[in-house]
């Protein structure tokens, strides 16, 4: 499909009504059902006691912060696919979800166990890792699935090691709840992690789609870029520290939610085609409707307790992954 | 003159793959580089585009050192189709075209009608019009090539260098692509450099050609004076016979094998 601007308003707001629809039903499912007389009141400010908490201190901030995790996600995963030329990438494939996540348990051992703290060393930990992957992806200015792959498992069983050490020194009452973060869970969502990520988000994107030709062209490859006029070495400097960023600040956030920058941008294109003007935009949408689901099915699977969303989205995502793979020799782009 | 390089070098230490090359390109003039495999020629058209540093000399594009731009002037410019048409998976073929104006395009975000039209009349002149809906991962290796070139033609480009065009086209495309280079440079001044190892080809269409070996000049002129027994022995190292083809009149090289 050819971007335009009209078709690129008819996308986000039919997006955004998925978005919408998705809120809704996440705050009228639950272990405690909330009929739409006491929804409609708690709109109106006139829902008192448990309800009103539930609605208000636990789904609501949930869902916000499954929305921004999950546009986040969605765009990074449309990223990496781009610049490293392969529809495999994704940060949690990579690794550097995983750096991410070892820069915030570092953070913990360090004493900086503030919002801040935590999200600046997931940082650090996501830019070291995207270095790295870059680093090994320059040579060739693409990443044939195997590396990528290989990369990935490599790194991720190096944090996984690492993580391991430092969770062998932490107190038994804290284990479960690093475990549950490790599988990406948003149980510990509050407005004030919603009013951290909100910025990064709306930033990030903004970015992000401001450089949308520019990834049309770099999909096509380096040389090509920059014989049509992209700076190269620049947009990916940019587009490197960003993401980093978003992976940084989400997992710090949410722990680490695997496979759904592979999935959303995917299922975007299948629909709208590969032009990043139409993909970068409905993946951050459609990625945002999609954990707000999938939390959902979290909290209702073995109701009343409740999964780590990121079990769901790999219990997707992975079967997902195969089927690329398979799928690999026909033309899977 | 469109674009010229004086004394251009390149390489690493002691291992130099362009030494002391000069050349220049005026409006509207087709000029080939023809030379032995590892040459150099490639590594020249990437010194010509400014992809590679030269390490040695200067070039100048429009009367401007090439290094005084920013890739984005360059791009509206000069244009490039390398060897290996690189081209975005799961982009149509009018998509991909579309992409050809970036440099044009400053910070639209969308395509215009001027942006449009260009795309047409490259899908057009590279006889891509009937493809347009198509997906580049389903285009034969012919089909990519002349993506590739109405991709370049589409930037309006000036200068136009082209690595290998032919390599992959059967021959009527051929034909349709070096008569289309020598229209375009006719019709719109464009100044056309092409890496060629197709010598008869070059010979038919180039006005001037550069014929290099390991990496230096070994002689620069038209057709009839480059395309020696002599100086293709030297640069080859193969015996050649050179007549003239019946169409234009101009040099055609033959191996000369001994007899069976």
């Amino acid at each position: 499909m050819r971007a335009t601007p009209s078709r690129l308003t008819a996308v986000c707001l039919g997006l955004s009504l998925l978005m919408l629809l998705a809120l809704l039903v996440g705050l009228w499912l639950g272990t405690v059902s909330i009929g739409p007389g006491q929804f409609w009141d708690w709109l109106t400010g006139n829902l008192k006691g448990s309800s009103a908490i539930i609605l208000g201190q636990l789904r609501l901030p949930r869902l916000l912060l499954a929305a921004l995790v999950g546009a986040c996600l969605g765009l990074c995963g449309a990223v990496f696919q781009a610049i490293l030329r392969n529809p495999l990438a994704e940060p949690f494939i990579l690794g550097v979800s995983g750096g991410a996540a070892c820069g915030a348990v570092v953070s913990v051992l360090v004493g900086l166990s503030g919002l801040w703290g935590q999200a600046a060393l997931a940082f650090g930990g996501a830019l070291g890792t995207v270095g790295l992957v870059l680093a090994i992806a320059r040579r060739r200015g693409s990443m044939e699935t195997s590396t990528l792959i290989l990369t990935g498992v490599m790194i991720n069983a190096f944090f996984t090691a690492l993580i391991m050490f430092v969770i062998s020194t932490t107190t038994d009452q804290k284990l479960h709840a690093i475990l549950f973060w490790l599988y990406g869970d948003l149980a510990a969502a509050n407005l004030t992690k919603v009013a951290l990520l909100l910025p990064v988000t709306l930033g990030g994107a903004g970015v992000i789609f401001f450089f949308a030709r520019h990834l049309n062209l770099l999909t096509a490859g380096s040389v090509a870029a920059a014989s049509m006029g992209v700076a190269v070495e620049r947009v990916k400097m940019i587009m490197f520290l960003v993401v980093s960023l978003l992976v940084g600040v989400t997992v710090s956030l949410s722990g680490l939610i695997g496979f759904v920058g592979l999935m959303v941008p995917h299922l975007v294109r299948m629909t709208l085609g590969h032009d990043h003007r139409l993909l970068l935009p409905a993946s951050a949408l459609f990625g945002a409707s999609f954990l707000m689901a999938a939390d959902t099915v979290a909290r209702m699977i073995i109701s009343p307790s409740a999964l780590p969303v990121g079990v769901v989205t790999a219990f997707l995502g992975a079967p997902f992954f195969v089927l690329l793979m398979a799928k690999r020799g026909s033309r899977w782009w | 003159m469109a674009l010229s390089g004086q004394g251009l070098g390149f390489g690493y230490g002691d291992s130099q793959v362009i030494r002391e090359v000069d050349l220049s390109l005026a409006p509207g003039e087709l000029l080939g580089i023809i030379g032995p495999n590892g040459s150099g020629k490639s590594t020249l058209l990437g010194l010509l585009c400014g992809l590679l540093p030269p390490n040695a000399g200067s070039v100048e594009l429009l009367g401007r050192d090439l290094g005084s731009y920013t890739r984005v002037e360059v791009a509206r410019r000069l244009g490039l189709v390398p060897q290996n048409a690189e081209l975005a998976p799961g982009f149509t073929v009018r998509q991909t075209v579309l992409t050809g104006r970036f440099a044009l395009q400053g910070g639209r975000m969308f395509e215009n009608d001027g942006d449009l039209a260009a795309a047409q009349r490259a899908l057009m002149d590279t006889g891509l019009t009937g493809l347009t809906q198509r997906r580049t991962g389903e285009l034969s290796g012919g089909e990519r090539q002349r993506l590739a070139l109405a991709r370049a033609l589409a930037a309006e480009p000036q200068v136009l260098l082209l690595d290998e065009p032919t390599s992959a086209l059967d021959l009527k495309h051929q034909l349709g692509i070096m008569t289309l280079l020598e229209n375009t440079c006719a019709r719109d001044g464009l100044a056309v450099c092409l890496v060629s190892h197709d010598l008869n080809l070059a010979g038919m269409f180039c006005h001037r050609l550069l014929l290099i070996s390991h990496g230096q000049t070994l002689a620069q002129g038209t057709p009839e004076e480059v395309l020696t027994p002599e100086l293709l022995a030297q640069a080859y190292g193969v015996q050649v016979c050179v007549d003239h083809e019946p169409s234009r009149g101009r040099p055609r090289v033959t191996l000369s094998a001994p007899p069976p």
